[in-house]
This record gives structure tokens, sequence and C-alpha cells, in this order.
């Protein structure tokens, strides 16, 4: 019988299996950042232990940053405790740390695969649930709580059951203005917010092979969103053509035999899943969601469900999340009046994201009354895009480049939306409050915020492309 | 109320603490105080009313999901609760509860219907070592599903890290093996 993909990679990496309980899972990458490593550092402390494989793990600074004046003190007393604690932390047990100022700080998702730090056939975390992002290379990449977190410090390993497995062909050609961000809301709104629980995901087919490596971080990126335990797509010469020659990517004689070895990282055609869906990519249009949790999504040139037209999982919810969106059922989301547009994240925050908007952009204004952030992934996306000249064509169009960090995809830092505004974001979540309080997130793709950057209201892009 | 995230569970803006105390105060913030504002509770939302109390806290499908926040788990836990009863719980929601001695209850959709209709006074007890969840007005009890390691480790108050570190010779023989 033959292997998915997940198989492989899992199997290589069981240390032991207890009778009747979980596996001991091997880490070979363990990122880490402010917000959710301190008290693991403090649970090491307190049984007086050290970090076991202080060389497996990579810290940067994140969640907290401001994006603005980043050379200056944090203002925000507890995010600026929680940053020098990370830095202490890191001294302390040995761990590389790309914090403020370094030029290889920024969201974690973002570094890892920019670095070449994320790499085929690796099993990588992160205490954060975005870290299904660098199943993109066919890794097994998940995101921990603060206890596992502790774990993996302590050990390098986790106990871990082996999840189901699911396998999602995405198959055909993309219509024009469709970009991966609109695949993976699309295949949210079919399987709903929670159709991946319990799954690890292979993503697969012939639209999938023909995305580049930011597109399909994007989509591993949003697996999460569907309850998956993680994300992953088969490396291929997309992917190793990525990684060469990048900050710490096997080099010379090395390089040739790890290649060797990826290539075996596939699923076999006999090989089973437990469930599989499939998709034909002409039927995606550019998406947008209208409710508050990712699942509740709709193309954009669709008018918003109603208790009849929607789907089992969303109907109890549906009037609380209209409610709180301000939104009507039945009604067009072509036309909605939009205050802020959000451009970042570790979902669509990387140098083709950012080239992407810059060339719908080019010779363009903003409109009035909306205000454009554009969050670079990471402190290299920034001096790309410098170095592009990408930031005198937002600066013409009247969209603010800030500096890296997660900023209002969760608004820890001062990057809030104010209560009752709509936001246009290229970010991962809706929930209420998620961007603010009582702020209202529409999610959507870059090249459909940057369209409802220069109208004002959500926008079919296809309109405006030639 | 069905895919609570844990947004709505912890907001992001009480995640900068760097330790686990003191989180209880901030459950479910957002639903609970006008404006953010704790002096003007939201009277329609149970917890703010005065007749539920108890350490099972019972909630719509598809609990926890979003976040890989353990601040969730730390929350409900710093807030009095030690057991969630949900039909269907997000995968890493339900590990953080476990590492905090927090057990999901996962009970069948008609199970927790019977829950959700009964009257605000109504007693829930869940027995760990039999695996049952039983309503005291009806009698109707139910079986739930844990991993029989996780139930031992609940038992006997063992977390993974003292099994992990026990088997440390296992995971440099491997380290050395695959070199």
């Amino acid at each position: 019988m033959g292997k998915t993909l997940f198989e492989k990679i899992w199997e290589k990496h069981i240390v032991k299996t207890i009778d009747g309980g979980p596996s001991v899972l091997y880490i070979d990458k363990h990122f880490i950042h402010e917000v959710t490593s301190p008290q693991a550092f403090t649970g090491l402390n307190k049984r007086g232990i050290k970090v076991l494989r202080p060389q497996q793990v990579v810290a940067t600074a994140d969640h907290n940053v401001p994006t603005l004046n980043q050379h200056l003190p944090i203002k925000e007393e507890q995010g600026r405790l929680q940053v020098e604690a990370l830095k202490i932390n890191c001294a302390e047990h040995n761990i590389q740390l790309y914090g403020l100022g370094h030029p290889f700080q920024g969201i974690v998702h973002v570094i890892g695969p920019e670095l070449g730090i994320t790499q085929p056939g690796m099993t990588i975390v992160c205490g954060d649930s975005h870290t299904s992002t660098h199943g993109a290379f066919g890794a097994i990449a998940f995101g921990i709580g603060t206890s596992e977190v502790e774990m993996v410090f302590a050990s390098q390993c986790l106990l871990q059951s082996k999840p189901k497995l699911m396998r999602i062909n995405v198959d055909g050609v993309l219509n024009k203005g469709v970009v991966s961000k609109d695949i993976v809301l699309y295949i949210l709104s079919k399987i709903t917010a929670s159709g991946a629980t319990g799954y690890a995901v292979e993503f697969a087919g012939s639209a999938i092979r023909s995305l580049s490596m930011e597109a399909r971080m994007t989509i591993c990126n949003m697996s999460i969103e569907m309850g998956g335990r993680c994300g992953l797509i088969a490396p291929d010469d997309t992917t190793f053509h990525y990684i060469k020659g990048r900050q710490f990517a096997p080099q010379g004689t090395q390089w040739d035999k790890k290649v060797a070895e990826w290539k075996q990282l596939y699923s076999d055609d006999e090989a089973t899943f437990d469930r599989e869906i499939f998709i034909k990519a002409e039927d995606i249009e550019p998406m947008i969601t209208y409710g508050t949790n990712p699942g509740m999504g709709i193309g954009v040139t669709e008018k918003i469900p109603t208790t009849e037209t929607i789907n089992e999982n969303d109907k109890s919810g549906l009037s609380k999340s209209l409610a709180y969106m301000g939104l009507q059922q039945g009604v067009a989301i072509k036309g909605q009046k939009i205050d802020y547009v959000f451009i970042g994240s570790c979902t669509n925050s990387r140098i083709e994201d950012l080239r992407m908007v810059a060339s719908f952009v080019k010779g363009k204004k903003k409109a009035d009354d909306v205000e454009v952030w554009i969050v670079p992934g990471s402190k290299q996306v920034e001096a790309q895009a410098i170095e592009e000249g990408i930031d005198k064509i937002f600066a013409e169009a009247g969209f603010q480049l800030r500096q890296p960090g997660c900023s209002a995809c969760l608004g820890m830092n001062e990057d809030k939306i104010p209560a009752g505004k709509y936001c246009i974001s290229t970010s991962n979540r809706n929930f209420e409050g998620r961007q603010g309080a009582g702020a209202r997130t529409l999610l959507a793709s870059p090249l459909t915020a940057a369209a409802a950057a220069i109208t004002g209201v959500v926008t079919d892009v296809r309109e405006l492309l030639n | 109320m069905e895919n609570i995230d844990t947004d709505q569970i912890i907001p992001a803006r009480f995640l900068k603490a760097t330790t686990k105390d003191g989180f209880g105060k901030n459950l479910f913030r957002d639903w609970r105080f006008i404006n953010d504002d704790e002096t003007k509770p939201k009277s329609d939302f149970p917890l703010n009313q005065s007749q539920y109390s108890g350490e099972i806290l019972v909630a719509g499908k598809n609990f926890g999901c979003g976040s890989s926040r353990e601040h969730a788990a730390w929350s409900i836990l710093d807030a009095g609760f030690r057991i969630v009863v949900s039909s269907f719980f997000a995968d890493i929601f339900k590990n953080n509860a476990l590492n905090n001695g927090v057990v999901p209850v996962q009970v069948t959709d008609a199970f927790l219907q019977k829950i959700f209709q009964l009257d605000n006074k109504a007693e829930l007890t869940v027995d760990l070592e039999k695996q049952t969840i039983t309503i005291h007005s009806t009698g109707e009890q139910e079986y739930f599903d844990i991993n029989s390691y996780k139930k031992t480790c609940l038992l006997n108050g063992y977390d993974d890290i003292d099994y992990l570190l026990s088997i440390k010779e296992d995971i440099q023989e491997f380290e050395t093996q695959r070199g």
C-alpha cells in the first residue's frame, strides 16, 4: 500500500509510541515569539533545566511590535516587557533571536521560509496556530500551546496522536483576478471553519502546482481556519528553486543530497485519504467574507446568504454575525463602504503580495476617506520593496508603508481598527474584535483589498484589470 | 453558541502577561462588558447571571477554534472552570485544556441540546474515571471519549514533560541514528 506525503514525514519522526496512547514526535525546528513563550521559559526555570537543543530554536519579535518608529523603545509597557523577556530568555538559553532592529526580524511565518530555515520533510512547530504556513514546503508544521512549547524546549519532542488525512484537489486554471487567497477562502466557504478539524490537509491538483511558494504559503497558512491540524503541499521544482541560495539552505553537495531526499516526498498513487475533496479552479471568483468566521465567505458578486441559503454550520450564528458586522441578509456585498484597508499578516505580507498590489495601484490614488496600511512581513521584504521602488508607488497612491510585524491582524500593538469601522483585510481571521474591539473585518486577497482602497467600497477587482 | 473562537475566550489585548495567572477576569471579556467597562456588565450574558455557577462550562460546537493561545485555557481555569462540555472541540484548544487539567468533554449534538434545554438550576456531573456525564434531574447519561494516556495523566497529576524527560535516552538514541 502506498503512503501519503504526511505519513512519509510522520513516520520518520516517531521516536516511540505509547501503548494505547500518543506517539513521541521529534521536532526539527521550533520557532518562538514573545507572546506564547515567556511562561514556557518560566516552566523550564522552575524545573531547573535548559533548552535541550537551542540550535534548533529560532526566535523573533512580531506580535507586539509597533509598525512605526521601531528604532524607539516600545511605548506600551506590557508589550515592551514581553519583548524584553524574550531577549533575556533567548540569551539565557543560547537561542538565536532576530529581534527588533535585526535585518532578519519579521513575522515568524515569513522569516522561516525566507531565510531557508523551513525545508521539506521537516517537523516544525511554533506557539502560533498559523505555523501551518510552513507546510507549503512539504513539512509537517503546526501550532502548539505554551505547555507544548515548554515540552519542545525540554525534550525536542511532543506527544501527538496521528490525525486523519484529507486531500483537497484544486484542478484547472484560475480566472483573471483570482489568486491563492481566493482559493483558500473558497475552500473555507465550502467546507466551513470546522470542516478539517482532526485532519492533516494535503493540497494538491494542477491549480496548486501552478502556484508560487508565496501563494502556496497563503493556502497552507489558512488550513488552521478550516480547523486542520496542519496543511501541506508536496515539494517540487518551485519549492527547490525558492529555497536554493537562501541564508540557511543546504549548500554544495549537501544541496544535491537534500533535493534527492525531498523528491521522494509526495503521496503515492495508491495512498489513501480519509476524505478527499475536488474543486474546479474555474468555479472560483474573487472572494470576500461577510461574517465573523473565515468560513463565512462569498464570491464578490454574490449576495450575503440568508437563513434559508446558508450552510448548516453557520445557520445558528448568522443573525448574530450580521448584527455584529452591521450587514443584512440577502444583500449584495459589492459596494459596501470601507474605512480601512490592511495589507499584511502571515497570510499575505510577502514580497509577491506587495508586488501584486503595487502593480495594480501604480498610477492610481486611494479613495479620500479610506486609510490604507501596508505592513511588510519582514525587514527583508521591506528592504526588497524599497529596492524595487514599490515604496514610491505606495506613497503616490496614498498608502502607508509601515514596518514589519503582525500589526492589525490581531491588534496587539497600536494598529487597531476602531469600533464599528469596516476594514478589508488580507489577514486570516474575521472574528469579532479580532482587529480591535468592535472592528468589522472583511477578509480578501491583496488584489481585492487594493481595489477597495482605490474605490472606497467592496469592488470586483476584475472590473479594474486591463 | 457555536464556533466560539479563542479571540472571544480571551481577546489578544490581554495576552501581554508573562505569567499564567489572572486571566480569568478577562474571560469572554467583550461579551461580558459594554464598551469594555467592568462597571457595565451585559445582563444577557450567562456568566453575568447569578443563577449560573459551578465548574462546568457548556458551549456550542467547534469550541476553541482559531488561535493557539493557551491563555484561553488559562482564563477558563482561572475563572473556576474545570470542565468544558461541547459537541466538538478545536484540536489545539483541546490539547491546551488537557495540559492544564481542564477536561474537554465531547458529547453528541443531541445530548448538548438536552443540556441547553434544561432550566438554570439543573446540575451536571462529570465522572472522569468512568468517562460519563450525567444530567441530575433526568438521570440521562452519556459516555465520552478521552485518550487513555491523557486520562491517566489527569487522574494522577502527571504531565507530558515529566514523561518526555523520562525518555531522554530514547530521544538521544533517535537523534544519533538519524545522523
